[in-house]
């Protein structure tokens, strides 16, 4: 019952907070306390979790439209368990931030925004074909709004752009989810059997490669990440894109393990290159969030790598990065956007020297910066390891890829710390532009302190993700 | 002595409810003082539906094994019954929308008018004969004739009745002299003597399907028999957009599907390709219209153009599952475009202009009730999740995925992507005007409170949404409804 609750709680803090006539500062904080106490109702789901079994937990089942097979199934593995965690901790940082700043017409936004988190949990929880489809399209409903109308000056263009690809890409979804249920007779991720149709199988990852997105699949990431509101941004980057990854998991690896083998080489090999080409592209972006987005581009071609390997290594690898990226990244935008906030640009040549006089800013950038570069003994660190390890199995070329991508995060990592904190003061920081207040550094630092319990402990996650055991079937 | 011949006043209960509720509302305009003319219409028009809604009801739990009655010229059964239910809902949620339409004549003609094309419907969907067929079909055409026609001082609804008459009647014209061939090479009338007379592959027989079939995709508006729509949906009065493009779909689809699966089934091979083909243009045609459209209703139009295309990939399975789907697709459709033309009417009486997407410019945040209404029709037209028509897409695709057609699935997916490139562009203007946006938009004063307008929209919010997590009562429903045509 527990994963119903969580998705349920959002939702109906939703239409609480949209329908309620309450003064702004309120309906932001009760949108903030409901975030908070989903983060809580998801300890308690963790708490009764069974961390040595490998079997669905905290599910449930109901009849839904009998005829077709579909039903209500929720419930959780380890793996998604975890990429919840990471889903709810980060939307309650983002509705946080947006209580911070006092987004206008906070009624609707605060409202889309519990949405978007109840979608975006369903997803993870969901253990349907149909259920998953849907709530995988629901998120778009809200993030349209969210980036059109609280976006930068391109937000229509942005928001245009970002669901008209991803819809592609999701309706090729449906296509395939029609094709497999009418074929299997059933829309149970549990109940229905394996298929070697390779058309089905490629209309799934089209949705998911948009989603993630996976090189040459991004061209919706640039503008979106960059007009989009920051903690928007963040929740996009942050735990959308990892939405693919579960997908990625539960349908493509485990319902489809022959056109899998076929397109494994491809698969890594577009991995390889978004690893790449992003990291390039992020150490060349003019401006922070550039950086960052380009960066969550080749992170998620890491990921790739990670779960086409298809080794017990490489999954593990990639559940951890995944919930290190969704932490990190969301870290990452917060603090772009609290930059943005006092010089009014993202832009690096704007910036810089605000270090001097601002050690918050200094310290807590410089923190997360390291832990985004995968600075040994992160958990960051750990998790690209793995996926080295993973890859390496796999052809010791696709490590050595893996490689070259850490080389270049530190790069790219150090040269937005460098503009940011170092050289010169750009024209945009003024002197009274304040350090991070508390507030703000009430939003970041549990985020940071929750990748840093990662980093001494990263084998809380990968050690009980279970994606092999789930995809073998074994207990 | 000669029997009286037995009539079977349930089956014709909903018809003859919505007759005497014409004739009250007509004798209304005569006997009625003028300032009660419209409360008086109103109410017997609504009353008429409710009450249809209800006999309805009661003969589609009445009604498990087909019959045949009045000389095997209408037949009582399920398919003709939930239609019915469908039919009249639609039609008292139009009457809620129509309640306060800026108009100074004609009340009474409206609502007599009005009941009088849900009666005509209700017989159509009936019909078992293709003289009922035809009978039906001009009956409640003449009521829309006038309808469309019926703001006499707007030169846009003149035009439009005319255009509708003219095509329309050409259409009837059509489907009449299919009617005759198909009774020349069968020598009947009847649907189920015309499958029994086993006429093969006779080319009378053909060309008379493909006439009645013509006919048909002119009352459904598919193309290439679309031409009228845009034009009528738009000089039409917003309320009888709203009616016709629900209940005159309705009609038309059900009828379709009972003809072609009783009347031909062995020529089925030839007309699932027709209809496919049909299907195919609709979808390319009407999203593609749509997208250059800036009036909303002639937008609405194009995509009930398209709406049409995927209700006859439904029909073109022409399996039991197919009925099945169609069945299901028409309850949310029926209200998610009664819903969103009735937005339109509100914000065309708040403005007093045709309006444009210009017009709707920050619509969701001054009227936020209309915008959220008209925000979830928008998600429904374009099969989004948490609406009807997201199971309505489904389900027609996987009935056509099961009957083999797996091209029409790609086709479908196909135009629904281009259609969102035009429903998400409503959105967009009613969520997110730019300045400049803005200053196009009139500004308007205290919109009228309009508490019988806003009760149908929330009625269509209710069903499209409510029809999404109900999907299986629904579904389960249409099924039986599909099962009593002969597969």
């Amino acid at each position: 019952m527990l994963a119903t609750w969580l998705i349920l709680l959002p939702v109906l803090g939703a239409l609480v907070v949209l329908l309620l006539p309450l003064p702004r500062l309120l309906t932001a904080g009760l949108s903030f306390l409901v975030a908070l106490v989903e983060v809580g109702l998801w300890i308690v789901a963790a708490g009764r979790f069974d961390f040595d079994d490998g079997s669905l937990q905290l599910g449930t089942t109901e009849e839904w439209v009998e005829s077709l097979g579909i039903s209500y199934t929720v419930g959780f593995y380890g793996f998604s368990l975890w990429l919840t965690g990471a889903a709810v901790v980060v939307s309650a940082a983002a509705i946080g931030y947006a209580l911070w700043i006092g987004r206008d017409r906070p009624r609707a936004y605060h409202a889309l925004m519990l949405f978007l988190t109840g979608a975006i949990v369903a997803t993870f929880a969901a253990q349907d074909l149909l259920l998953f489809y849907v709530s995988f399209e629901a998120m778009l409903i809200p993030l349209y709004v969210l980036v059109g109308v609280w976006g930068g000056a391109r937000r229509v263009a942005a928001t245009l752009t970002f669901v008209v690809y991803t819809m592609v890409g999701s309706l090729l979804m449906l296509a395939a989810v029609v094709a497999f249920g009418v074929t299997q007779d059933t829309f149970s991720l549990v109940d229905s059997g394996t298929s070697d149709n390779e058309w089905i199988f490629l209309g799934f990852v089209a949705a998911f490669a948009v989603k993630a997105p996976i090189f040459p699949l991004h061209g919706w990431l640039p503008l979106t990440y960059r007009e989009s509101p920051v903690e928007v941004t963040a929740v996009l980057s942050g735990i959308v894109s990892k939405t693919a990854v579960y997908g990625f998991i539960v349908i493509v690896l485990a319902k489809f393990p022959d056109p899998v083998e076929d397109f494994t080489g491809l698969l890594l090999v577009l991995g390889a290159t978004g690893l790449v080409y992003g990291s390039l592209l992020a150490f060349r972006a003019p401006d922070l969030r550039g950086i960052v987005a380009y960066s969550s581009l080749a992170q998620m071609g890491l990921i790739t790598i990670g779960l086409f390997a298809f080794n017990d290594l490489g999954l593990n690898g990639a559940v951890l990065q995944s919930v290190a990226h969704a932490l990190v990244s969301t870290s990452m935008f917060l603090l772009v956007g609290m930059v943005e906030r006092r010089t009014g640009t993202s832009d690096l040549a704007a910036l810089g020297g605000m270090a001097r006089g601002r050690p918050a800013t200094a310290t807590v950038l410089l923190v997360a910066g390291m832990i985004a570069l995968a600075v040994p003994g992160s958990a960051t660190f750990a998790g690209e390891f793995l996926i080295m390890a993973g890859a390496y199995e796999e052809g010791w070329g696709y490590a050595a890829v893996v490689a070259l991508g850490i080389v270049l995060a530190a790069m790219y990592v150090l040269r937005l710390i460098s503009a940011v904190l170092h050289v010169r003061p750009g024209p945009a920081v003024r002197d009274e532009a304040l350090d991070l207040r508390l507030g703000e550094l009430a939003l970041v630092l549990p985020l940071l302190a929750c990748l840093l319990v990662l980093s001494a402990w990263p084998a809380l996650i990968s050690e009980s993700s279970f994606v092999a055991d789930f995809l073998t079937g074994s207990p | 002595m000669i029997d009286t011949p037995s009539v079977d006043w349930l089956a014709l209960s909903p018809a003859l409810a919505l007759l005497a509720a014409s004739g009250i509302a007509l004798l209304s305009a005569v006997f009625v003082p003028e300032w009660m003319r419209r409360t008086v219409g109103a109410v017997s028009a609504f009353a008429g539906f409710v009450v249809a809604a209800v006999f309805a009801g009661v003969l589609f739990d009445r009604s498990a094994t087909p019959e045949a009655l009045l000389s095997e010229s209408m037949i009582r059964d399920e398919l003709g019954a939930l239609a019915q239910l469908i039919l009249a809902i639609t039609g008292a949620v139009v009457v809620f929308v129509s309640w306060s339409e800026p108009r100074r004549v004609h009340h009474g003609e409206y609502y007599s008018l009005l009941a009088a094309a849900g009666a005509g419907m209700v017989f159509f969907v009936q019909a078992e004969n293709l003289m009922t067929l035809f009978l039906g079909l001009e009956w409640f055409s003449l009521c829309l004739y006038i309808l469309v026609a019926i703001d006499t001082e707007r030169a846009t609804s003149l035009e439009a009745g005319l255009k509708y008459l003219i095509v329309g009647g050409f259409g009837s014209a059509v489907l009449l002299f299919g009617s005759a061939l198909v009774f020349g090479a069968t020598g009947e009338l009847g649907f189920a003597a015309i499958a029994a007379a086993e006429a093969g592959d006779d080319a009378f027989l053909v060309a008379g399907l493909a006439m009645i079939l013509a006919g048909l995709a002119f009352k459904v508006s598919a193309a290439p028999f679309h031409m009228w729509t845009p034009d009528v949906y738009q000089g039409a009065p917003t309320t009888v957009t709203a009616f016709m493009s629900a209940a005159t779909k309705t009609a038309a689809f059900v009828l379709t599907y009972r003809l072609l699966v009783t009347a031909f089934p062995d020529e089925s091979e030839i007309w699932t390709i027709a209809v496919a083909v049909l299907a195919c243009i609709s979808l390319a045609w009407g999203n593609l219209a749509a997208l250059a459209q800036r009036d909303v209703k002639r937008l609405l139009a194009y995509s009930s153009i398209s709406h049409a295309g995927f209700m006859l990939i439904a029909v073109s399975a022409g399996t039991e599952r197919g009925a099945e789907s169609l069945l299901y697709y028409l309850v949310p459709y029926s209200a998610m475009s009664v819903g969103a033309f009735a937005v339109v009417a509100a914000r065309e009486r708040e403005l007093g202009v045709a309006v444009t997407l210009e017009k709707l410019a920050g619509l969701g945040w001054e009227r936020p009730f209309y915008g959220v209404a008209l925000w979830i029709f928008m998600l429904g037209m374009a099969g989004f999740p948490l609406t009807g028509g997201f199971f309505g897409k489904l389900f027609v695709f996987s009935a056509a995925y099961d009957a083999g057609d797996w091209w029409l699935v790609l086709v479908g997916v196909a135009a629904t992507m281009l259609s969102l490139a035009y429903y998400l562009n409503v959105i967009r203007w009613i969520y997110m005007p730019t300045g400049a946006d803005l200053l196009l938009a009139p500004a308007g004063g205290a919109p009228p409170r309009e508490y019988a307008l806003g009760f149908g929209v929330l009625a269509a919010i209710v069903v499209t949404v409510g029809s999404f997590f109900a999907a299986q009562p629904i579904l389960d429903l249409a099924s039986e409804a599909a099962g009593s045509m002969p597969f």
